[in-house]
């Protein structure tokens, strides 16, 4: 039997989402970016919206995401995405309005701004990847980076004395009155993409529903920046990203 | 004479020529920015053109506030003075501040209330106007800044008090309109009332 | 004729925005501007025209908040003042880069640091030399009345939209604070999403099967491409500055002197140009409307019956450069000026022109 006799219509079993770009992604083997792009890409194929979504990118590795999402972009200032996207649903409240934020970006730099942002219940989409480090400015230490975690700013791993506590801003969030929505989810397996992919649906719906900020958070591996190979970075995040940023919801209303 | 009217003859019509400065000075709360604000008011009523500069900043609260007013038939230039043909001095430090800016000539009227150096310079005209006083008697201590505005208008009616009146039903919002009768009032009670201290 | 208003310079910018069809506001407290927000609030323009108006938590939201609505296309706008708008300079080369149109208003008051809350002009270099990083500009507007607070926001979009660049209206706290009679434009409604799809191509206004996804952003990895869109960038200010100028004169006919003046100084200059002329000195004014694009070949072209230049500013002298420039040495040009919120007086200014000049 010749290949071509497999590659036909009636056999296919997956394809790839027209939303998702052609372009080749920037990303290294083993960073789950892609995997969430698709992920978003899936939401907006499947509920139709390509049409009525922005999406704002932050300064960090994803700052390139609009060459991968087949829709209308803007890119923001390091951390400025939660203002961005404050005005852009509020002056085009028709519009599906999502930021996609790192670590650094959201935690860090732009703490005032998220914070504010889902205080004030902006009809808005946050996600939020959380790898525990600064992966495009070559694995310095972030906000979340865990104590005793190696890092190229914390050589002799993460010192609460010198560097303070990782900060699990997403608990704040859950907080604040604003939010509607904030759950912690993952992409390292089909099962939890699969929970990703139901989370960041009722996100987008929530969106159009005037109930507030949904907030979805991804916790993730670097293994550029971890200087492991994509399974042992997996591993490595299960075995100490799990136990302190616990997967699940935290708050539904 | 405070108002100099020059004629003179544009083509066949007569115009006068007539420009008014002035700064007001005393505590904040004793209405100082709206009693220029009102002023100005009366001026567009009389076709006019009018600036209204006031200091600004913590001075609101309490301290010591002044505005500066000027009204003129044709466009003003400077809504900054260096000195000025009338100033209306109403607490001490304002009395301290403001003595001096009066032109040669021109008009310093003033409350005597809490005063305790009172006017020196005998190159101007000095007049004064017991406010506080008068404010209590009509039994209305808020009327204190009409009063004070009465008594300049009798000294310089550059604006008619039907154009006071039109200004505040400019100004004033809807629901203040009932208090304008006594504002008037009281704007006669100053007129009545203001003294010559020193005449040129 | 349209009714005159009094109003507060801060006060026409707020109805300047409403009446000219602005769709959003964003701002922060802060003195001496405030009352630009609190009149917005007060209007409730949502209620009317559907503007959009949102008290951010810093003004650096505020401005990346006007980011956000500019890219889909909106008339947007903030204000502040001097440190405010320090804080604002990331934004501002952030909207140039990404050419964006918008309004950002500066009320400025006397610095460095926090300052003094009086009037000053010492933001000239931060609004025309750059003040954020990068080879951008702004278009900036320098009103002299409120009637010009009011005006500016519709002459600011105008231009902004026209070019695809910031247009910063450089006001301070004497024309902030100042009450004047304004008179009111007519009410130009907001544009509709279809004037905006058409007008705006570039807008994201949504990616549909007949276009293109739109991108707005001021990155290019690869440097050709970043050197091409600044070499397009200096294209642009070179049309600007050869078709935006806009200055106004007083008594240059026969002037032997002239005071170069903007914003609130030119106003007292002109009390000070008339205190010359009663003395029997031959001086004039101009006045810079546009600070970017400069009027230098306008004050070059009085040169020849010049005896000398006097430029005025509310700073340590910032303006007086490009007034040399302009002249390239042909004349003299000397300097005064108050600062740290001094407001000079008219006298000053004539006292200050018959030293400098030794009257």
């Amino acid at each position: 039997m010749d290949v071509n006799d497999i590659i036909r219509p009636e056999n296919m079993v997956y394809a790839k989402t027209p939303i998702l770009t052609d372009t080749v992604m920037h990303y290294c083997p083993g960073c789950p970016h892609g995997t969430v792009h698709k992920v978003i890409a899936e939401v907006i194929e499947e509920m139709g919206i390509q049409d009525k979504t922005i999406g704002i990118s932050p300064v960090g590795c994803a700052v390139l995401a609009y060459n991968y999402i087949d829709i209308d972009w803007e890119q923001a200032a390091h951390g400025r995405a939660p203002a961005l996207a404050t005005a852009t649903k509020r002056l085009n409240p028709d519009k599906y309005v999502f930021t996609y934020q790192g670590d650094g970006d959201l935690a860090s730099i732009g703490t005032a701004e998220v914070m504010h942002a889902c205080n004030r219940g902006e009809n808005i989409v946050v996600i939020f990847i959380n790898n525990a480090i600064y992966g495009m400015t070559g694995g310095q230490m972030a906000p979340t980076t865990l104590l005793g975690q190696k890092t190229a700013t914390t050589p002799y791993g993460r010192d609460a004395k010198l560097n303070g506590y990782p900060l699990k801003i997403t608990e704040l969030i859950a907080q604040l009155e604003g939010t509607c929505y904030v759950t912690r989810q993952s992409a390292h397996n089909p099962a939890a993409v699969r929970k990703l992919k139901k989370a960041v649906r009722k996100a987008f719906e929530n969106s159009m529903m005037d109930k507030g900020t949904s907030f979805v958070e991804v916790v993730s591996t670097c293994n550029s920046g971890w200087k492991l190979s994509p399974v042992q970075a997996n591993k490595w995040m299960e075995e100490n990203m799990f136990p302190f940023y616990q997967l699940g919801d935290l708050k539904d209303r | 004479m405070l108002i100099i009217p020059v004629q003179f003859s544009v083509g066949m019509k007569k115009w006068t020529k007539m420009k008014v400065e002035l700064i007001i000075a005393g505590f904040g709360g004793q209405g100082v920015l709206s009693m220029g604000k009102i002023l100005a008011y009366s001026g567009i009523m009389q076709d006019m053109e009018v600036s209204w500069m006031p200091s600004y900043g913590p001075e609101m609260r309490g301290g010591t506030a002044n505005v500066t007013v000027i009204l003129s038939d044709k466009k003003i230039g400077s809504p900054i003075l260096g000195k000025c043909d009338t100033v209306i001095v109403l607490n001490q430090q304002s009395m301290d501040k403001f003595e001096s800016y009066v032109k040669p000539g021109g008009l310093l009227l003033y409350d005597p209330n809490g005063i305790t150096r009172h006017p020196q310079r005998k190159d101007i005209n000095v007049c004064s106007i017991d406010a506080a006083e008068e404010s209590a008697r009509m039994g209305n201590l808020k009327a204190f800044n009409m009063i004070v505005l009465g008594a300049f208008l009798k000294k310089n009616p550059v604006v008619s008090l039907e154009s006071v009146v039109k200004g505040l039903q400019k100004s004033l919002p809807q629901r203040h309109h009932h208090l304008i009768p006594m504002n008037e009032e009281a704007i006669k009670v100053g007129m009545d009332k203001v003294v010559d201290v020193n005449v040129l | 004729m349209a009714e005159k208003i009094l109003m507060k310079g801060n006060e026409a910018i707020a109805h300047g925005a409403i009446r000219c069809g602005a769709d959003g506001y964003f701002g922060y407290p802060i003195t001496p501007q405030s009352e630009v927000m609190e009149t917005l609030m007060e209007e409730k323009p949502w209620e009317t025209t559907g503007m959009v108006v949102l008290q951010a938590e810093s003004e650096t939201s505020s401005i990346n908040m006007v980011y956000g609505g500019a890219t889909t296309g909106k008339k947007v706008m903030t204000s502040s003042s001097s440190l405010g708008i320090s804080l604002m300079a990331e934004g501002l080369s952030y909207l140039a880069g990404a050419e964006l149109p918008c309004v950002v208003v500066n009320v400025m008051r006397g610095g460095p640091g926090l300052g003094t809350i009086q009037p000053g002009q010492a933001d000239y270099f931060q609004a025309v030399k750059g003040g954020g990083h990068g080879d951008y500009k702004m278009i900036v507007l320098a009103p002299a009345s409120a009637q010009d607070m009011y005006d500016f926001v519709g002459l600011g979009f105008d231009l902004a939209f026209k070019y695809r660049i910031p247009a910063m209206i450089l006001s301070d706290g004497v024309i902030g604070q100042m009450m004047e009679k304004v008179e009111l434009g007519e009410m130009k409604p907001r544009r509709t999403a279809e004037e905006i799809r058409e007008q705006c191509p570039w807008a994201l206004t949504g990616k549909t099967s007949d276009r293109n996804r739109n991108i707005i952003t001021s990155l290019a990895l690869d440097p050709n491409v970043q050197e091409r869109t600044n070499i397009r960038l200096q294209e642009k200010y070179k049309a600007i500055q050869e078709n935006e100028v806009r200055y106004t004169t007083y008594m240059v006919e026969d002037a032997e002197y002239l005071f170069v003046a903007y914003g609130s100084m030119s106003r007292i200059c002109e009390a000070a140009v008339d205190q010359a002329r009663e003395a029997g000195y031959k001086v004039g004014l101009l006045r810079p409307v546009t600070l970017f694009p400069y009027p230098e070949k306008q004050i070059c072209d009085l040169v020849p019956q010049l005896k000398g230049i006097l430029t005025v500013e509310m700073s340590a002298g910032q303006m007086v450069e490009d007034v040399r420039l302009a002249v390239n040495g042909k004349v003299p040009v000397e300097f005064f000026g108050r600062n740290g919120g001094i407001v000079p007086s008219p006298d000053e200014v004539y006292e200050a022109f018959v030293k400098l000049f030794n009257k």
